[in-house]
Parts: structure tokens; C-alpha cells; sequence
């Protein structure tokens, strides 16, 4: 009987390091027994070695926070590894519509006044004006088909690489990420039309034509969704 | 069946209160049956600026309370036979003396008998403008060509949109034409694209204005006067009117062509 047993754990080797591939067909009590005769088999041991990273795939398998935690402290007491990743093909829905809301772009049309807030978790697509005193927020960038007048804050959640678009750009603050850009204190003369603003490497704000966004931010071209 | 409109404006000082009893005597001079209400609980000034303060005998806040009947609070104005009537606010409580439901069962009552009802809202965004609007079924903003009366109606609008009234129209009000055409004013064109909704009418700044509220007879009663004018545009555009709206200037060229254009596209 012991002898048919079936191997729930692989363990192979390639250039980017081991990874070790899980069965998804067993049950998880199956594979952990599997995984700690695997992982004690031919100990070789050498102390002075560093950790090596490994890779765990485990295919269809949905491992919960505590199965995950079990399997990364039976690899760490094992052997000089570490868990680098461990990659799933399958996600809970809650993250699937996450990661939905991050990603998609929101539309919406309308006048954002004063003392109003929009907030959205992906990008933000308004057709309408920010009117001064209203705020938008996004977690992904911010197209405005109108005019800028308020507060824009893309990449609430600290993603400095979010844009900002607007027809007429004439924001009384704008915020990508964590880095905060006020309007200057002398009345602009020039009219501000098909403006962008983004995070340079100096880590500030700038202000520029919306054409320069094709080589500065090359990955806002999506055309399969962007997930 | 009348319809209520609510004049407001958010900010303090523009003009509502004038604006609510000069557009109100339009209509009534224009032969509708209109009733104004003031709901400025505790800072009431319609009865002043009407000329109606000394016959006061109940108020708004008697009627929600159940002190006197509906229609032994309502001030009638005698200029008008008939056509105008007034109930006023009370001066000794304040705005949390009445609640939004209780004005919206009482409009509906003055809505059976009169065609018009205006409601003078007052200054915020608190209660008692909660109160104004409850019973309204459309909206008029009063603004200024300053940035903050703008930016306070700019807000308003945005409140107004959340309620179950029809979109707001601007009033224009208090404009001086001298510094509008200097550019030291924000111009009728910049302040309609700003809040970008429909302008029902544009009032200069005139001293007769203060006098005549003074005297406690609205401008809109002495028909020789262009601010008189104004109103009474103001009040047949309400009543489904087509109307150009007035030259501010002596050139009817220029400015004329100009706001009428915008005027066109609603």
C-alpha cells in the first residue's frame, strides 16, 4: 500500500531557484504528511548554507490564511528554506472583485461641486467639471473630460505612478500618492487645455502636455481589461 | 393646484429675502394668487421689506404647532385684492421649532389655494434650509458676481440636485455694470458656465433697491423702474414666458447679443 503511494509533492529545480509543486487533487492532511516526508528525505546537512527562496505552486487548491501559515512553517523548519511565493491559480471572490474595483475604469457624468466628494477604487473617467471646493479621489489615475477646478488625488492608496487628465487643468490642489502640489499663488494666464500631471523622479508634481504621457507612462494602454 | 418655488441661495446678503418679495409682487401684479413664505425662523425680515410687520398676528411657527388655523396666520397685502398673501416667521423661536415634514404638509395645504407659493429661504445650509426646500417643487439660486456667493451657490446647487426638485434656475443679482465691463467682476458668462445651470434672470445693483425696502414697498411696484423690470421678466419667465434678457448698458449691441445667446440655448 505504502509503496503505490501516490506523490502529492515535487520538488524540481530550475535557473530561478526550487519550486515545489503541490498536488490539488488530494486532501490538504494528505499533503502535509506527504510534505513533511518529502522535505526530511535525504537531509544533507549543511549549516553554513544561506536560505534558499523557494517557489510552492499549488495549482487548483484554495489555501486559507492558516493552511498557508502551516505550510510556510513546515517548509521553514524543514530545510535552509524560505517561502518566496506561493502561487495559486485560484482566488477568493472577494479578492477577484478587488482586484475588479482596482482595475476598472468608473465613468460617471456629472458636475462635482462644492463640498462634494467622489471616491472611487479604480480610475476615475468624469465626464463633467470639478467645481472649486469639490474633491475627486481614485486609486488608479483620473481622466477629466472638463474642467479641473477642485482637488484631484489619484493613487489614494500610494501609487505614485497614477496620472491626472484634465481638458482645462486648473486644480486649487492636486495629490498623487503622497505627494501633495498646490496651484500657484499668481493667477496663471495661459489656458491650461489638455493637461496632464504626474510623479517625476524628482518626486514632485509636473505639469504637462497630455501627449507626453504616451512615453513617460506607457503601461496606460490597456487593451485587454488590465488585469 | 399651485406649484412652490424656494428662493435661496446659501450665502447671506445676496439678496433673497428681495429677490422672494419683488419676484412674489411681480406675480401677483402679473394676476396670480401667490402666498410667500418666510422661513427664516428667529431673523424674519419678509414682513419688513414687504411693509407687512405691523399686521402680524400669528406666524409660521403658531401654525406648525397647532395654535391658530392655516389661514388666520396668512398676512394679506391690500395693494394686491386678493392676490397677495404673506405668512411670516416667528421671531421668538428658532429654525428647530419647525420640522421639514410639517413644512411640506403645510405647502401642500397652500397649494390648493394659491397658484404660486414662494418660499424665502434662509442663509446656510442647516436646518432651516432643510425646512425651506422640504416643500418645494422647484428651485431658484440667488448669487452674486463674487467668488464666494459662487462658490456657496456652487454648493447649494449640489444639495438641491440630491433633493426631489426640479434643476435649480440662477438669478443673477446685485450686478454693477461698470466694474463687470472692466473685468473687476466675474461676468454673467463665467458664473452660468461655472454652476452650469439655467439663468432665469439678471438684476442690476441699484440704490432704489434699499429705498424701496425701506419703505416697505418692493421695487417691483413702481413700474418705471428697470430693476422693476427685471423682476417682472424674472416672474413671466417663471410663468413659461420666452423672454430676452435686459441690457445692463446703453450699448444693447454688445452685452445684449451676448447673454442672449446663452439665454437661447436653454
Amino acid at each position: 500500500m505504502k509503496g503505490q503511494k501516490q506523490q502529492y509533492v515535487t520538488i524540481k529545480g530550475t535557473k530561478d531557484g526550487l519550486t515545489l509543486h503541490l498536488d490539488d487533487s488530494c486532501s490538504f492532511k494528505e499533503l502535509i504528511e506527504d510534505l513533511e516526508i518529502k522535505l526530511s528525505l535525504n537531509q544533507k546537512r549543511n549549516e553554513d548554507v544561506p536560505f534558499v527562496p523557494v517557489k510552492v505552486k499549488i495549482g487548483n487548491r484554495f489555501l486559507s490564511h492558516d493552511q498557508e501559515e502551516e505550510i510556510r512553517s513546515i517548509i521553514r523548519n524543514k530545510k535552509h528554506l524560505v517561502v518566496d511565493l506561493i502561487d495559486s491559480n485560484v482566488i477568493t471572490k472577494q479578492e477577484a472583485e478587488e482586484m475588479r474595483k482596482k482595475h476598472e475604469i468608473v465613468s460617471v457624468a456629472k458636475v462635482i461641486r462644492s463640498g462634494q466628494v467622489l471616491k472611487v477604487e479604480g480610475d476615475l473617467m468624469l465626464v463633467g467639471d470639478v467645481n472649486p471646493g469639490a474633491t475627486v479621489i481614485a486609486g488608479g489615475n483620473i481622466f477629466i473630460l472638463g474642467t479641473l477646478r477642485g482637488i484631484a488625488h489619484a493613487g489614494f492608496n500610494g501609487r505614485r505612478d497614477a496620472i491626472i487628465t484634465a481638458s482645462v487643468m486648473k486644480p486649487t490642489q492636486l495629490r498623487i500618492g503622497d505627494i501633495m502640489n498646490r496651484a500657484p499663488d499668481a493667477v496663471q494666464t495661459d489656458n491650461n487645455l489638455m493637461e496632464c500631471a504626474y510623479v517625476d523622479d524628482n518626486e514632485t508634481i509636473v505639469v504637462d502636455r497630455l501627449q507626453q504621457l504616451t512615453h513617460l507612462r506607457p503601461n496606460l494602454t490597456r487593451l485587454e481589461g488590465g488585469i | 393646484m399651485g406649484e412652490a418655488i424656494v428662493i435661496t441661495s446659501g450665502k447671506g446678503g445676496v439678496g433673497k429675502t428681495t429677490t422672494s418679495a419683488n419676484v412674489g409682487t411681480s406675480l401677483a401684479v402679473l394676476g396670480k394668487r401667490v402666498c410667500l413664505i418666510d422661513t427664516d425662523i428667529g431673523l424674519r425680515n419678509l414682513d419688513v421689506v414687504m411693509g407687512l410687520e405691523n399686521r402680524i398676528i400669528y406666524d409660521l411657527v403658531d401654525v406648525v404647532q397647532g395654535r391658530c388655523k392655516l389661514k388666520q396666520a396668512l398676512v394679506k397685502d391690500k395693494r394686491f385684492d386678493d392676490h397677495l398673501y404673506l405668512l411670516p416667521a416667528a421671531q421668538t423661536s428658532d429654525k428647530t421649532a419647525v420640522e421639514p415634514s410639517q413644512m411640506k404638509n403645510l405647502v401642500e395645504e397652500l397649494k390648493q389655494d394659491f397658484d404660486y407659493i414662494i418660499i424665502d429661504c434662509p442663509a446656510g445650509i442647516e436646518q432651516g434650509f432643510q425646512n425651506a426646500i422640504a416643500g418645494a417643487d422647484k428651485a431658484i439660486v440667488v448669487t452674486t458676481p463674487e467668488t464666494s456667493a459662487v462658490r456657496d451657490a456652487d454648493r447649494i446647487i449640489g444639495l438641491l440636485e440630491k433633493e426631489d426638485i426640479e434643476p435649480p434656475r440662477l438669478i443673477v443679482n446685485r450686478i454693477r455694470n461698470h466694474m463687470m465691463k472692466s473685468g473687476e467682476m466675474l461676468d454673467i458668462d463665467e458664473i452660468v458656465t461655472h454652476l452650469s445651470i439655467d439663468l432665469i434672470g439678471i438684476v442690476s445693483d441699484d440704490d432704489e433697491v434699499i429705498k424701496a425696502s425701506n419703505n416697505g414697498e418692493p421695487i417691483a411696484l413702481n413700474s418705471s423702474s428697470k430693476t422693476a423690470i427685471a423682476y417682472r421678466n424674472i416672474a413671466r419667465r417663471i410663468l413659461g414666458e420666452s423672454i430676452p434678457l435686459q441690457s445692463l448698458d446703453n450699448d444693447p449691441k454688445g452685452m445684449f447679443s451676448k447673454i442672449k445667446k446663452f439665454f437661447g440655448v436653454r
